[in-house]
């Protein structure tokens, strides 16, 4: 079973090189930290900017300069800014090449839905909406389960839909899989994760195919 | 030139009543227009409507609009960062109309360019296409967006000169840009106030047309809603 920083790790592995990637807030905003030196990659943040680096030193800080969970960045050589139209510009017209972003609820037919749970929290979509219905190449970092060991992957979504048809493959703490047809289909187990164990844990219609190798990581 | 000037934010805010819809640049505590918000606190108007990404926090921001219960209404994309906004909505004491936020900055761009509506695949499927024109191109389902209308435009820039003319810092430009002229009047307020002629016309991000009046802010305090950092070793 991966952690958090598991989870991300295998997430770089989807990162390539020449892409310009966005990170949503939480597990995604991790897998800057383990993308291969040797590969350049420009992170792009919805409140506009393009070429993020690293959180300043301490005493560097710039008010003027945060990302789209609006913490305090640096910028890296060749980075850009610019405004929110041009930013959704940006993901609108397919320019970013991949969309990393965290999930409530995922459907075997790629439905996803993160932004709300009626009665409880209603903070607002953000970007997700304008994210999820454009780009091509969507990754879903997510836990497999919620805290009670209910499946995350289901039939359907039970809460407001973020985008329909949209997720293409999802980085769970338990395995990778691949979302067409229909049906999730099971690419990889986590380390010490079997493939029994990720169908209990899957509500949606499960494809399992041959031998599923271990991650690695 | 034509001189978009006007002594302060007094002058700058005349014609703010009751009900009207403003634009307010920023995203979280970044780039907002902090003299306009006081002034608005101070005015104590009314059943006012913001469209704005986010509402501020608790004591900052928009939020000592909400505070003083002078939002009737708020279009934002996101919400999440101050209690009182959640007390007020979850009430039913304020209207909350949660919007894709590239549709948000695409209704104040299309406002500003003249486009009455657009079609945008952000939220087809979702809640936020209900009641909405829906059409498909080249096999993609979309959504019809209308444009903005507002009264007021207030929007923070760093430098702008007496032709109104404005150039953004870093990632306080956001929204800024795209709710000048976006309003029928649009106040910017700057950290550097110059003659006209100081700035390289190459380097204008927003040409003072889009601008009727400008002023020189004072007394910036640019809150970090989160402050990280690394350690040096």
């Amino acid at each position: 079973m991966l952690d958090k920083n598991g989870i991300a790790k295998r997430i770089a592995k989807e990162v390539k090189d020449g892409y310009y990637v966005n990170l949503g807030i939480g597990i995604p905003t991790l897998v800057a930290n383990f993308v291969r030196n040797d590969i350049e990659v420009e992170f792009q943040s919805e409140n506009g900017v393009l070429g993020m680096g690293p959180f300043p030193f301490e005493g560097e800080e710039d008010a003027d300069i945060i990302n789209a969970g609006k913490q305090t960045i640096t910028t890296l050589p060749g980075a850009s800014f610019f405004d929110s139209a041009t930013s959704f510009g940006m993901i609108r017209g397919q320019h970013v090449d991949l969309t990393i972003l965290g999930a409530m609820e995922v459907a075997e037919n790629g439905d996803i839905a993160n932004w709300k749970i009626p009665g409880k929290m209603v903070k607002g979509m953000g970007g997700a909406m304008d994210l999820v219905a454009s780009a091509e190449n969507i990754i879903v970092a997510m836990m497999h389960t919620n805290k009670a060991g209910q499946s995350k992957l289901l039939k359907k979504c039970t809460l407001p839909l973020t985008g329909v048809g949209c997720v293409k493959k999802i980085v769970s703490n338990m395995a990778v899989l691949e979302v067409r047809d229909n049906a999730f289909h099971l690419l990889e187990r986590a380390p010490g994760v079997s493939v029994e164990e990720i169908k209990k844990a899957t509500e949606g219609k499960l494809i399992v195919e041959g031998t599923i190798p271990e991650m690695v990581l | 030139m034509i001189k978009k000037t006007v002594s302060g934010v007094q002058e700058a805010l005349n014609g703010v009543q009751d009900g009207m819809t403003f634009m307010l640049g920023g995203f979280g505590l970044c780039g907002i227009p902090e003299n306009a918000i006081s002034e608005l606190v101070r005015l104590g108007i009314t059943d006012i409507t913001c469209i704005s990404n986010n509402a501020g926090v608790d004591d900052f921001g928009l939020g000592l609009l909400l505070q003083q219960h002078q939002i009737k209404k708020m279009i934002s994309s996101y919400v999440g960062e101050n209690d009182e906004f959640e007390r007020q909505m979850l009430s039913g004491e304020l209207e909350v109309e949660l919007t894709p936020q590239g549709t948000l900055a695409e209704k104040c761009r299309a406002a500003q360019a003249g486009f009455p509506a657009f079609y945008t695949p952000a939220g087809y499927g979702t809640e936020v296409a209900n009641g909405k024109e829906t059409r498909e191109f080249n096999g993609k389902m979309y959504v019809l967006e209308e444009a903005f209308k507002a009264d007021f435009a207030f929007v923070k820039a760093w430098k702008g000169d007496e032709a109104g003319n404005l150039i953004f810092k870093g990632t306080a430009r956001n929204f800024n840009p795209c709710m000048c002229g976006a309003a029928k009047i649009t106040v910017a307020e700057v950290e550097e106030l110059l003659p006209a002629g100081s700035l390289d016309p190459n380097e204008i991000h927003i040409p003072g047309i889009f601008v009727q009046r400008i002023f020189q802010g004072q007394h910036y305090e640019k809150r970090i809603e989160q402050r990280t950092v690394r350690q040096k070793n």
